[in-house]
């Protein structure tokens, strides 16, 4: 159900979004104020609880919870690690609000710091987002002069530092492990788990890692009420609560973000914001959450028999399904960062998956053998088939070469990479063999429009 | 040639120690602080620095430095040019863009102009894919780039 809201986004595209004069005139800082001078710990991860928020990063674990994991009292410093090194392939949204909301990310690291009984948040923005960096920088700033950060935020005694630290261009370092390790100086190969980063995560520390919007979101949670929050979503009954941003790029007339209440659907989120196709072709195809998840072709239904919370969709188009982790998780699919990615049918998917494999093969970390050698093998047969060398041999390959990587590596990255091969595979597999046989000959062997 | 700070620069540096619990949190950050102060590269004399400074081995800086992309272990170009070749952007005529920058320069990716002003380079997603195509020049986004924008801005650089 399409229902816009403004909680993150009330002044993107205003020249003066990102100061605190601004963020103020918007209440903000209240929500940080009130929970650090009347609240609890638990209370604060009760109400976060209350509210469901589905992590914003990628695998939707409910925020609440994981705040939860974090020990009573562990003699150690506690930390708070914000994940902003946005580099999925079509995800774009955090940098939205580091940009233009930064106060949001500053405030709900207060926050969350506190519930998580942190003094100190990092946030971690890749490199090349100098302009997120000077704003998160000048927030940081703001707020400190005013009496926010430091020893004595808002008069308590909870103090409370927040500070940015910068990547150097890996796509890796967005998974939380490698994150860490990036954060303490090192190469940012992902660690294995367990131990998890609530028991031994920065500097050896308890730690929570969160993505900017999941953070970004905690002062809006907790000015209205975790409960009332939840209940935006249409998928409140789901436990996916609240309100978030859903981008959708490639070929649509307006791409752009979108904040709207959970429960939009993909239909929405093209025709209704993104204003439908570019260009005079009709929609072949969709990613729906950045490039890890599986590919999505027009006419697909979904095909959940015998689940009662799926009856009203199933047999339905899958563009009809509600943007949710549990409603896509159960129709094979993943939401991922709800950024989606549009193919016109003036487009050819063989090329789309090439472009996808060289990034995966491009970006894999190299230390388990499956996500390594599994990459390269995959890109270079399609290196071939898109020259109109490939085999079917070759074709068949790509599917057990994806089975194999899944599952047997030390991090998800693994399974990112599988997806889109397997689906894409599955899915066209016609046109792939178009390109075996005929060297593509029936294909519009272009990726624009 | 042995690689200093500047008193403006060594402040910096001291601002960044002062935001970690270790000396070893400091290192990426402290080798983008040097590389700039570097003419934009990591050389030998840069991570002796940084590793003394941080008292870590230089091995472990050297493991560091060439584990991330943008830490070059080459001089480069006056002006670094990134152009976006992932999905959103590829589907939004990025390859044009690309193919555009190498005729105009005369140069292919990865290289550099023979004046030392233009280093080409393909960047991964660039988390402006709302935007598409784009390209990132030193640390300013281009964005829904036409070839006319291209042109104007390797034209503003090729003078500077
Ligand atoms: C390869 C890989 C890349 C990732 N990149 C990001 C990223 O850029 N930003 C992000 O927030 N999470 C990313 N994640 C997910 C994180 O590991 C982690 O689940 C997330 O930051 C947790 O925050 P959340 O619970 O608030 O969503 C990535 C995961 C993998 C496996
Ligand atoms: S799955 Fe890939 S990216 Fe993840 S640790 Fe293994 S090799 Fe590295
Ligand atoms: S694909 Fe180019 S910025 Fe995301």
């Amino acid at each position: 159900m399409l229902k816009r809201t403004t909680y993150l986004s009330h002044s993107y595209g205003k020249p003066d979004a990102h100061t605190l004069g601004n963020y103020e005139a918007h209440g903000g800082y209240r929500a940080a104020r009130m929970v650090l001078s009347t609240m609890t710990r638990e209370r604060a991860i009760d109400e976060m609880k209350a509210a469901h928020v589905r992590g914003r990063g990628g695998a939707g674990f409910d925020c609440g919870t994981k705040w939860s994991f974090m020990p009573k009292e562990s003699g150690k410093p506690h930390y708070l690690v914000v994940n902003a090194d946005e580099g999925e392939p079509g995800t774009f949204k955090d940098r939205t609000i580091m940009e233009q909301n930064p106060h949001a990310l500053v405030e709900g690291c207060i926050i969350g710091a506190f519930a998580i009984g942190a003094h100190a948040a990092y946030i971690y923005v890749r490199d090349e987002l100098h302009l997120s960096k000077e704003r998160l920088w000048g927030a940081i700033r703001e707020a400190k002069e005013r009496g926010y950060l430091g020893r004595n935020p808002f008069g308590t005694s909870y103090s409370m530092e927040v500070y940015v630290h910068t990547g150097a261009g890996a796509y890796i370092c967005g998974e939380e492990t490698a994150l860490l390790n990036s954060l303490e100086g090192r190469r940012g190969e992902p660690r294995l788990k367990p131990p998890f980063p609530a028991q031994v995560g920065a500097f050896g520390c308890p730690t929570t890692v969160n993505n900017v919007e999941t953070i970004a979101i905690a002062p809006t949670v907790f000015t209205m009420g975790g409960d009332n929050f939840s209940k935006l979503s249409a998928l409140h009954d789901w436990n996916d609560g609240g309100a978030r941003l859903f981008g959708v790029s490639g070929h649509v007339k307006n791409p752009g973000i979108y904040e709207c209440a959970v429960g939009l659907t993909l239909r929405e989120l093209i025709y209704d914001l993104g204003g439908g196709i570019l260009g005079d072709g009709q929609l072949l195809a969709v990613i729906p959450g950045g490039s890890s998840c599986p590919v999505h072709r027009a006419d697909e239904i979904v095909d959940v028999p015998n689940n009662e919370k799926f009856a009203p969709y199933h047999g339905k188009s899958f563009l009809d399904l509600p943007l949710g982790v549990d409603t896509f998780r159960g129709a094979g699919s993943m939401l991922g960062t709800c950024c989606a990615i549009v193919l016109s049918d003036k487009a050819d998917p063989v090329l789309a998956l090439h472009n996808v494999m060289r990034f995966y093969r491009h970006e894999s970390c190299g230390q388990c053998t499956p996500c390594r050698e599994g990459c390269g093998w995959i890109e270079r047969i399609l290196d071939k088939i898109v020259q109109g060398q490939g085999t079917v041999e070759e074709l068949n390959q790509i599917h057990e070469i994806g089975s194999n990587i899944t599952g047997n590596t030390i991090c998800a990255f693994g399974d990112g990479a599988a997806q889109p091969a397997l689906s894409f595979v599955r899915k066209f597999r016609a046109e792939l063999l178009d390109y075996i046989q005929t060297g593509g000959s029936h294909q519009t062997r272009s990726l624009t429009v | 040639m042995t690689f200093a700070l500047s008193a403006e620069q060594e402040s910096k540096f001291q601002e960044i120690l002062a935001r970690y619990p270790n000396k070893m949190a400091a290192c990426i950050p402290a080798l983008h602080l040097c590389q700039e102060a570097n003419e934009n590269w990591v050389s030998e004399e840069v991570i002796a620095f940084v590793a003394s400074r941080l008292e870590l081995s230089t091995a472990h800086v050297t493991g560091v430095a060439t584990f991330y992309h943008l830490f070059n272990r080459e001089k480069p170009g006056k002006h670094q040019v990134w152009v976006c070749h992932t999905l959103s952007c590829a589907l939004r005529g990025a390859d044009t863009v690309l193919k555009h920058c190498e005729k105009r320069l005369g140069i292919h990716v990865g290289e550099t102009t023979k004046d030392g002003k233009i280093t080409l380079r393909t960047a991964e997603c660039l988390a402006s894919c709302g935007s598409a195509p784009m390209m990132q020049v030193d640390k300013v986004y281009h964005e829904n780039l036409t070839l006319a924008d291209v042109d104007r801005i390797l034209d503003g650089l090729q003078k500077d």
